[in-house]
């Protein structure tokens, strides 16, 4: 079985809101409508996102990180925002494992909401239909488009990569192998929830230098270099031009 | 959460109609077994007017819930999962079950369907009183299983919930019929008052309960959980927008927990404390009046009730949605 999902490398997110831009983009524009704003140029400007970047401080001045955190719906494997719905308008697609609401279905009446402990869904207040995050299903299975362009939105946004896409229960795929390479984990593992979108940590990027690599090992009698024979602790053209 | 009124007057509307519907049919038994002298069917007829007012505004209120109240009817499809989906049919059944048993009392149509073997006679109302109890009920208990099946929601994810559901309805719907009986039937007026003061009292020591258990909650998740990240200082610095979200505006009260702490006050003395002295004063000196009062500021401490039951109730996701930026 399938089961589509982002994976987001906390290591990489620099905070831009670039996924988050071009998902209101393009959701906005799709056949499902508009997703409208409130006050969009004035005080308290206010609107149904997907997908949200938020900022958090980890540790204590002067030891401190800023890690930025982008969380949208995360299909999870066991929704339950998905059994509560009274009219079936929320649904877990079998065939790829998307949460979706059929807004031609939905009421409004926001319980699936109170039952997502992400806060992933947010009510369209325009069109009184809850709205959430596809995973750009009407752009991934698009073949007009080229198979580059058949990822979502945000993913497609991302300046640093931070944002992989793919079948999680596939072991191969790339968003798998980051998963087990990364120590790649799930929000909220205490309500068994079984998130499908997968976050990896912050990670300290250590550069490891050995001795041989200080000292050139493919010429260590410097034969390249003029005669008389420099002294072997002489810089080498090596160390002094870039070819 | 944020207390809808929508859904505070639904729940307190209708659980004051199933009370009352209860209530009468409490009577009818108690007199089909002999135990009480029969009465007359109009006291059954008026009590199941007022019941079915009470729950067609209830219903109306319901609507001001929804986005799309013209696609109501979808919400009756998910019943095998939704407890939602089961209120929604709940609900209907019952309001039309209580309606035939007015009407059946009002024009008197009452044939005798069968004979209990102890020789009670089993008319029509009797069948119909049965099913508008089961219903009742059912009714409760979907309706508090709506919140108490939330597992994130822990100050309603007990079986409290629904307890209190129960008596809390039940409580108002016999106060309100012992009102009503102090005109349209004295003779069971005791026995509704009664009934009234001892679900009010164990409606205050199921809402004790309740309050005592969820001061001493502690929540399951964190920020660490809700971000994987293990520090024990983490503070958010920018939720993602400025101007507040469908987040921030569903999932918090927005009064001060100053307001909250009094209100607790508040609801416990007029839902239960007040009423209490005042049904035991309509008992004794027989005063319909004094009943009626009763009703009325126990339905408005029920009301004060249901927003805190709301307001109360902490949601995981307002972990991720604390500071603007
Ligand atoms: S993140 Fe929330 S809305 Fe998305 S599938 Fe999980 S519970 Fe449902
Ligand atoms: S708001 Fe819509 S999708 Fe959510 S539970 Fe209600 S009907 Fe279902």
């Amino acid at each position: 079985m399938t089961q589509l999902a982002l994976v987001i490398d906390l290591n990489v997110c620099v905070g831009c809101h670039a996924c988050v831009t071009n998902c209101k983009e393009w959701n906005t524009s799709g056949p499902a409508g508009p997703m409208v704003d409130q006050n969009p140029y004035d005080k308290d400007p206010t609107g149904t996102f997907f997908n949200r970047v938020q900022t958090f401080e980890v540790g204590e001045f002067p030891n401190t990180e800023t890690v930025h955190f982008p969380k949208s719906c995360l299909h999870c494997e066991e929704p339950p925002c998905v059994p509560v719905c009274p009219t079936g308008a929320s649904y877990k697609r079998k065939e790829d494992g998307i949460v979706l609401v059929d807004y031609d279905k939905c009421i409004g009446c926001k319980y699936c909401s109170w039952a997502c402990p992400y806060g992933a869904r947010e009510i369209d207040e325009h069109q009184r239909v809850m709205k959430k995050c596809t995973l750009c299903v009407d752009r991934i299975y698009d073949t007009t488009m080229t198979a580059d362009e058949r990822r979502p939105a945000c993913v497609r946004a991302c300046p640093t990569s931070a944002r992989l896409f793919g079948d999680i229960h596939d072991p191969d795929s790339e968003v798998s192998k980051a998963i087990r390479e990364n120590g790649g984990y799930a929000l909220m593992p205490e309500w068994g929830t079984q998130p499908a979108n997968h976050y990896l940590p912050r990670r300290k990027t250590n550069i490891r230098i050995r001795e041989d690599e200080l000292e050139r090992a493919d010429n260590p009698l410097k034969i390249d270099s003029q005669l008389p024979k420099p002294g072997k602790a002489e810089p080498s053209l090596d160390d002094v031009t870039s070819w | 959460m944020h207390p809808a009124f929508s859904v505070v007057f639904l729940t307190t509307l209708i659980g004051a109609g199933q009370g009352l519907f209860l209530a009468l049919f409490t009577v009818e038994s108690y007199a089909a077994f002999g135990l009480l002298p029969a009465q007359a069917d109009s006291f059954y007829a008026i009590g199941s007017a007022i019941a079915t007012i009470l729950l067609v505004l209830g219903l109306f209120a319901s609507f001001f819930h929804l986005g799309h109240p013209e696609r109501a009817w979808r919400a009756a499809a998910k019943w095998r999962t939704s407890w939602l989906s089961r209120e929604v049919i709940a609900l209907p059944a019952f309001m039309g079950t209580v309606f035939l048993y007015g009407v059946a009392h009002w024009f008197g149509i009452n044939p005798v369907l069968a004979e209990l073997p102890s020789g009670a006679p089993v008319n029509i109302t009797a069948v119909l009183g049965t099913l508008g109890t089961v219903l009742a009920f059912a009714l409760y208990i979907c309706t508090a299983m709506i919140y108490a099946c939330l597992r994130f929601l822990r100050e309603w994810h007990t079986p409290l919930t629904v307890i209190n559901y129960i008596l809390l309805g039940g409580a108002s719907g016999f106060t309100l019929a012992a009102a009503l009986a102090a005109t349209e039937a004295p003779d069971v007026m005791p026995l509704l008052a009664s009934w009234a003061l001892i679900i009010t009292v164990l409606g205050l020591i199921g809402r004790a309960a309740t309050l005592i258990r969820n001061a001493r909650l502690k929540p399951k998740s964190t920020l660490q959980t809700a971000i994987g990240i293990k520090h024990p200082k983490i503070v958010q610095k920018a939720m993602g927008m400025m101007g507040g979200a469908f987040n921030t505006r569903e999932f918090f009260h927005g009064q001060s927990a100053a307001l909250l702490r009094s209100l607790k006050w508040v609801f416990l003395l007029t839902a239960f404390v007040i009423p209490i002295g005042l049904l035991s004063l309509g008992l004794s000196l027989a005063a319909g009046g004094t009943l009626l009062l009763a009703f009325v500021v126990q339905y408005l401490g029920l009301l004060a009730e249901r927003w805190f039951f709301f307001a109360q109730a902490n949601h995981p996701q307002n972990l991720y949605y604390q500071s603007v930026a």
